[in-house]
């Protein structure tokens, strides 16, 4: 389970003065549905063209299933749909796919269950030109998923997909993993995100700034505590879970799991403190997401991967 | 099956299905149909010369639209409108894709982009192989049908003369449509590749050959010059004493000095095509 499928070390691409993806250490353990997870213009897309081999990163290097990202023996065995799709306009679904099949050396038997997957055999004849945005994207994803590659990379899959796509393709992704094909999403939808990945890679302004798995991002369990005073209060709570604790609205944050709620109340009870409230936070991957990008930068935490 | 058969296999099918080929191509077929047989056997019939036709005398005119005929009539054209045309279709099989996004799609596919771009020339080759099949067919009906209507032999072309006359197309229009496919590649985008294509070949290698009469240095560079190559290669295979000369065509090179620079060019294009494609970042 282990095994990395994907793994980057120190990856950066510069574009003149503007650096797009700086320093990324990314890892990909097969099996898993990883999420990649940023704002428009993190850098997601632009790590994955280099993780695909269509741009060469300026310094780094990037492992695709063992040999060097881009590598044609890596490629065939890596299903992508990056930025979009993109498709011949005048050719029909079935056409694009068949070409693409071609050039994977796969039978035309492929293309059929591609479009079957995605819900699309009943417009395959069509021409691409015709299709809807969500049309459009399924194709692109069909397209990913032919030849059953082990390593399939999908950025931003359910662009343009109305609410029934966006559900269908996520169990369509939680098929996949269950298949044992290793999924690799950009997304910057955090609802999605927390529903079917395993693990998540932050990305903001190019830089990686977290990588962990969901429930440990989400683990650090919040105590919402309203004792007042409040700056008392606060110098307790630091005594007892470390100086990670915030003041927010006049309540304090305290990253403690819920069982050690009582050992808190206790110690603010000790110092003659009254203690008005005590709630779990229930944090959302968005509260995390947003806390992490929008003091921009901080460095990147990863938790050892073993 | 190897990478090299899968991908202009791959190529093949989308050009095939692709209305821009066939426009092309069909517009070939039309033009050469006009200017080689069209416009001269009009012009033999009711005694008129047209522009295409001036000063040719009325058994030249028959002649030059008779199956013996058929090798001078389906490469006359080629220097001038074929090259132009097979450019326009070598620059936008090259640069559609980048704005439609479709490169970038087949290059995770699987093969290098060596072999994907070795792939589509080669499959714009086999379009360009096809157009000359098709002129030759063409030709070969329609000049067979003016000689029975005329009521004068049908003597066809040999074999060596046909093989020449429907090799010298091929090459000529393939170096048009390499050079093409280079110019979509560099430009990524239809609209500039073809425009500045066809500035190319049509105005600035006649403005430069003006300008050689006058400057030694600029006369010698249009020698290697595509077209003078094209044009003089055509030239060569119709000879002295053809039928007043087919438009565009020069006779500035040697036929072997024409044909080496004309495969040179073959060779050359697609190399710097591959080179550029496999050091290219795509966006």
């Amino acid at each position: 389970m282990n095994e990395l499928v994907v793994e980057t070390a120190g990856l950066t691409k510069r574009y003149g003065s503007r650096l797009a993806v700086d320093q990324v250490d990314l890892t990909v353990r097969r099996g898993e549905v990883y999420g990649f997870l940023g704002p428009n213009g993190a850098g997601k897309t632009t790590t994955l063209r280099m993780l695909l081999g269509l741009i060469r990163p300026t310094s780094g290097t990037a492992t695709v299933l063992g040999g060097a990202a881009g590598a044609p023996a890596v490629t065939a065995r890596v299903g992508a749909l990056v930025e979009g799709p993109g498709f011949m306009p005048y050719l029909s679904g079935r056409d694009n796919l068949r070409v693409l099949s071609r050039y994977r050396r796969l039978p035309d038997t492929v293309v059929d269950d591609a479009l079957e997957r995605v819900e699309l055999s009943a417009r395959g004849g069509d021409a691409f030109r015709s299709y809807s945005l969500g049309m459009k994207q399924r194709l692109g994803v069909a397209a990913a998923l032919m030849g059953e590659p082990e390593l399939i990379v999908l950025d931003e899959p359910t662009n343009g997909l109305d609410p029934a796509g966006m559900a269908s393709m996520r169990s369509l992704v939680v098929d996949l993993a269950r298949a044992g094909q290793t999924v690799l999403l950009s997304s910057h939808l955090l609802a999605e995100v927390q529903e079917i990945c395993h693990r998540v890679g932050v990305i903001n302004e190019g830089r990686l700034l977290r990588e962990s798995t969901v429930a440990d991002l989400l683990g650090t369990a919040t105590l919402r505590v309203h004792a007042e005073p409040t700056e008392e209060a606060l110098a307790v709570a630091r005594r007892v879970a470390g100086d990670e604790v915030r003041v927010e609205h006049g309540e304090l944050l305290v990253p403690l799991p819920p069982d050690r709620a009582p050992q808190l109340v206790r110690a603010l009870v000790e110092q003659g403190l009254d203690v008005h409230s005590v709630r779990h936070g229930d944090r959302s991957l968005e509260d995390v997401f947003f806390e992490m990008t929008t003091n921009g930068g901080t460095p990147a935490r990863k938790e050892k991967v073993s | 099956m190897t990478t090299m058969v899968a991908s202009p296999r791959a190529d093949l099918l989308r050009v095939r299905k692709w209305p821009a080929a066939w426009v092309t191509g069909g517009a070939w077929l039309v033009l050469l149909v006009l200017f080689g047989y069209v416009f001269n056997y009009v012009a033999y019939r009711s005694g008129n010369g047209s522009f295409a036709t001036d000063g040719m005398a009325d058994a030249a005119l028959l002649e030059s639209v008779l199956p013996a005929n058929l090798p001078e009539t389906i490469t006359s054209g080629t220097p001038m409108f074929g090259g132009a045309l097979m450019m326009v279709l070598g620059a936008m099989a090259a640069s559609s894709g980048y704005g439609w996004g479709s490169w970038k799609t087949i290059l995770t596919q699987g093969p290098s982009r060596s072999a994907v771009t070795l792939g589509s020339l080669l499959s714009l080759a086999v379009v360009v192989a096809v157009t000359v099949v098709a002129s030759v067919v063409v030709g070969l009906g329609i000049s067979t049908g003016i000689a029975l209507v005329e009521g004068v032999d049908v003597a066809l072309p040999t074999v060596t003369d046909l093989g020449r006359g429907a090799g010298t197309a091929f090459l000529v229009l393939l170096m048009w449509a390499l050079f093409g496919y280079l110019l979509g590649t560099l430009a990524r985008g239809p609209a500039l590749a073809v425009g500045l294509g066809l500035v190319w070949s049509l105005v600035v290698e006649n403005l430069l050959r003006g300008v050689g009469g006058l400057l030694d240095w600029v006369e010698s560079l249009t020698t290697v010059l595509p077209g003078t190559a094209a044009g003089s290669l055509v030239g060569s295979l119709a000879g002295a004493g053809a039928p007043g000369g087919a438009p565009g065509v020069l006779d500035t090179l040697s036929g072997t000095q024409a044909l080496v620079t004309l495969l040179a060019y073959v060779v050359l294009l697609p190399v710097v095509t591959v080179l550029v494609v496999n050091r290219r970042d795509l966006a």
